[in-house]
């Protein structure tokens, strides 16, 4: 028998969300690798040439540069996921564990460049961090002179983003548990004589790493490529891979763009490269678990490491707490000298002062990411309901939906940027949306889906017996239903957009101001009253809108209770 | 081998008692069958005795092995082997590295292990299984892995939480004997959780009856 046909426009929809995010990024990728071999006639590059890597391999730093990416893209990858697992092993069995999602995640909520912003803050010589040890602890008068921000190791950098990453791979984890009967299985190896956590890694967690990959390699890939983040806490000189193609961008000189070019397409070899190694990786540690529990060995102190991590996760959920409460302070305060470890007086004058400035790049934010959330969520709700009424899964083409978690953003909006000038699309609000909608698509569908796909189709069927039509059940039964999955995954959507930096900056040409790619800019040097608002507002927004997705059903709810 | 012995049980969710005041001393090799209606308790009288009860319910008496009382400690303390409803085969292992997670570190050296993970399948009629992958077993076949699992972790009691429920009736039988066989042999005391009479006749101890 035939399964059902789904209504033709939504038979349409995954071929045009397709469309909308494998265009820019397969155009933006040719963009990229043309110049990086001498070719970008508007700038008299009109034969293939291997110029533009010459002139790469003789930059003085490239190779630190490429040894920082690699040192801090993998080791933050290691670290996040290390404690993520350590941190489920530990609490799974507890009822804290399940409590562990709603904890978690404001910090995914934020962006990444405001949760740097505070982490600096807090890092900084200056910062918070040494004041609430000055100088009674450690003698310091004066703000130390030692390197923390910015240090060449790049260690403040992998710490943001283990603080931003950890989270993530938690929430993954977790998730994936409820596809297998994981709760059953624990029990099942306690009652064998394996303490909890070492039930759950030899038990749960084999099942788990292949399920929770395309997150891994999202990590790895991001933080091999970050550009935002390691601008605002990495080293200067040299810089990662990614940020020196973004200055080379940004040089008046066009000729930088073909070694920024073949530096780009050098940082997309290094990321592909690094998610075959983690292939080799995960395949590893999958056999050494395996060996592990062949061997029998009940060993009591496993329980002590993962509670070592989960310590460690919860050091890091202070840290990121402490990073955003010492913006909110700065930007609401007087005076703040020198070890003082609390503002001298609080005041509303550089949020007054900044109001002005503020409120253009707050509008476009807002207006930015309302559109790209809508968009994504009508593309995104029309793929999962053709796939739900056209009882198919979705076709395999879909995976290539995470693509552009995967590409380096430099790697292909660079390409994107070129391509956007010679159409004169560069600066326009469109061009900007749709470069945010390549990233909201992938994080909203990666959010909704399972909720849309577990959804028990009973009701639609004895809703159609009931004599009413499809969209009628779609609007009545079924949206309601998943309205809470909805909204938070529309949270999603909308925190992915407020915290875009690069692809606002490139195909907006520098002409379209939010309030991320203005609180980057001032970070590098601006009155830390003034970047806690601009931060503080940037972390606001989805903070809010991420509290609004999880209060509304609730507060429905309670209503509903109230008024019985 | 020592008695499995419950004092004073009561289980209670909410306002809802459940179980009160149960008291039974099961002797090596003897077995108790629990009785009564799906929702009367029994599930949760096994999984407080294995140390798993969710935190929703409150929990009043004792169980020990012996003298030795298991109250406080947790599941994998206790010794108790486990049969649940489903096999619970960890289908990233072997057959042979399902028994190998079981079977005692004590057991040292790779021959040694591999050794009496073979004679183990023997005894049930697997040889040959142990680099089989459990996905490509029949029901019968994975119920008789998940019974040598149980014992390969040498338990001192065995408790049966509907073991036999979900295979077919000519199966169901034989495998009931093998388990029953199994725990005579090794003089294990057995508790076993059931709504069918069959299993508690084959059982042929005690029959507590609750909910009634």
């Amino acid at each position: 028998m035939r399964p059902p046909a789904a209504h033709p426009l939504l038979r349409l929809a995954p071929a045009l969300t397709l469309a909308v995010f494998l265009l820019p990024v397969a155009a933006g990728l040719v963009g990229t690798l043309l110049p990086a071999f001498g070719w970008l006639p508007a700038l008299g590059g009109d034969r293939l040439s291997l110029q533009p890597w010459q002139s790469l391999l003789d930059t003085p730093g490239l190779g630190s540069a490429v040894g920082l990416t690699l040192a801090t893209g993998w080791s933050a990858t290691v670290l996040s996921l290390g404690i993520a697992i350590g941190t489920v092993a530990a609490l799974h069995h507890r009822p804290a564990g399940r409590r562990l999602g709603g904890w978690i995640a404001p910090v995914l909520a934020m962006p990444h460049s405001a949760l740097a912003i505070g982490l600096a803050f807090v890092l900084l010589p200056s910062g918070w961090l040494v004041r609430g040890v000055s100088p009674w602890l450690t003698g310091w008068t004066l703000p130390p002179d030692v390197g923390t921000v910015g240090h060449a190791s790049g260690w403040p950098l992998v710490l943001a983003l283990v603080l931003k990453e950890v989270p993530y791979l938690v929430l993954m984890t977790l998730g994936a548990l409820n596809q297998i009967p994981a709760e059953n299985q624990v029990r099942a190896a306690r009652a064998l004589g394996y303490g909890p956590a070492q039930a759950w890694l030899a038990a749960v967690l084999p099942q788990v790493l292949a399920q929770v990959r395309l997150p891994v390699l999202a990590v790895l890939a991001f933080s091999l490529s970050v550009v935002d983040v390691a601008m605002i806490l990495g080293p200067g000189n040299p810089p990662t891979l990614a940020v020196m193609v973004v200055r080379w961008l940004g040089d008046p000189d066009p000729r930088w763009l073909f070694p920024a070019a073949a530096a780009a397409t050098l940082l997309l070899a290094m990321v592909i490269a690094s998610l075959v190694a983690w292939r080799a990786v995960e395949v590893g540690l999958r056999a050494a678990l395996v060996r592990w529990a062949l061997r029998g060995r009940r060993q009591p102190g496993v329980a002590w490491v993962a509670a070592a991590a989960s310590a460690t996760g919860g050091f890091l959920g202070t840290l990121a707490a402490a990073a955003i409460l010492s913006l909110a302070l700065w930007s609401v305060a007087t005076q703040w000298r020198w070890p003082a470890a609390w503002p001298a007086g609080f005041t509303a004058d550089h949020w007054l002062r900044q109001a002005g400035s503020l409120s253009g790049p707050a509008g476009t934010t807002l207006a930015l990411a309302v559109a790209a959330t809508g968009l994504a969520l009508l593309l995104v709700l029309a793929c999962l309901e053709n796939e739900s009424q056209s009882r198919r899964r979705a076709p395999r083409s879909l995976a290539l939906l995470y693509l552009p978690l995967l590409v380096p953003q430099v790697a292909f909006l660079f390409g994107l940027q070129v391509l956007l000038v010679r159409l004169q699309l560069d600066g326009r609000f469109g061009a900007v949306l749709w470069a945010h909608l390549v990233f909201v698509l992938p994080y909203l569908f990666l959010s909704l889906a399972d909720a849309w796909r577990g959804y028990d189709e009973r009701y639609t069927r004895s809703a159609l017996a009931l004599g009413a039509s499809r969209w009628r059940v779609f609007w009545r039964i079924k949206l309601p239903i998943l309205l809470p999955p909805v909204l938070i995954s529309a949270a999603v959507g909308f925190a992915v957009s407020a915290g875009q930096y690069l692809p606002t900056l490139m195909a907006g040409a520098g002409r379209v101001a939010t309030l991320t790619t203005e609180a980057v800019t001032l970070s590098s040097g601006a009155d830390r009253r003034v970047i806690g608002t601009w931060a503080m507002l940037q972390a606001a927004f989805p903070l809010a809108v991420y509290g609004l997705a999880v209060g509304w059903p609730l507060g429905r709810r309670a209503l509903r209770r109230w008024r019985r | 081998m020592r008695s499995l012995r419950l004092r004073q049980v009561s289980l209670s969710i909410g306002p809802r008692r459940l179980v009160s005041g149960l008291s039974a001393d099961i002797a090596p090799g003897e077995c108790l069958t629990v009785m009564g209606p799906s929702g009367c308790g029994k599930s949760s009288l096994l999984a407080w005795i294995s140390g798993t009860l969710d935190a929703a319910f409150t929990a009043t008496g004792h169980v020990m092995l012996g003298e030795r009382v298991l109250d406080a400690l947790p599941p994998e303390r206790r010794g108790l082997g486990i049969l649940f409803q489903d096999d619970l085969l960890f289908p990233h292992l072997t057959v042979g590295g399902n028994l190998g997670f079981a079977l005692p570190a004590a057991v040292r050296g790779r021959a040694e292990r591999r050794r009496r993970i073979d004679e183990a399948l023997r005894s049930a009629g697997l040889e040959g299984f142990a680099a089989r992958d459990p996905a490509t077993l029949s029901g019968g076949q994975r119920a008789r892995v998940a019974l040598l699992r149980t014992l390969l972790a040498e338990p001192q009691a065995l408790l049966l939480d509907e073991p036999f429920s979900k295979l077919d009736t000519a199966l169901r039988a034989e495998f009931r004997e093998l388990v029953f066989a199994h725990a005579r042999d090794r003089r294990l005391p057995t508790l076993l959780v059931t709504h069918d009479e069959a299993d508690a006749r084959a059982a042929g101890g005690v029959v507590l009856r609750l909910g009634d």
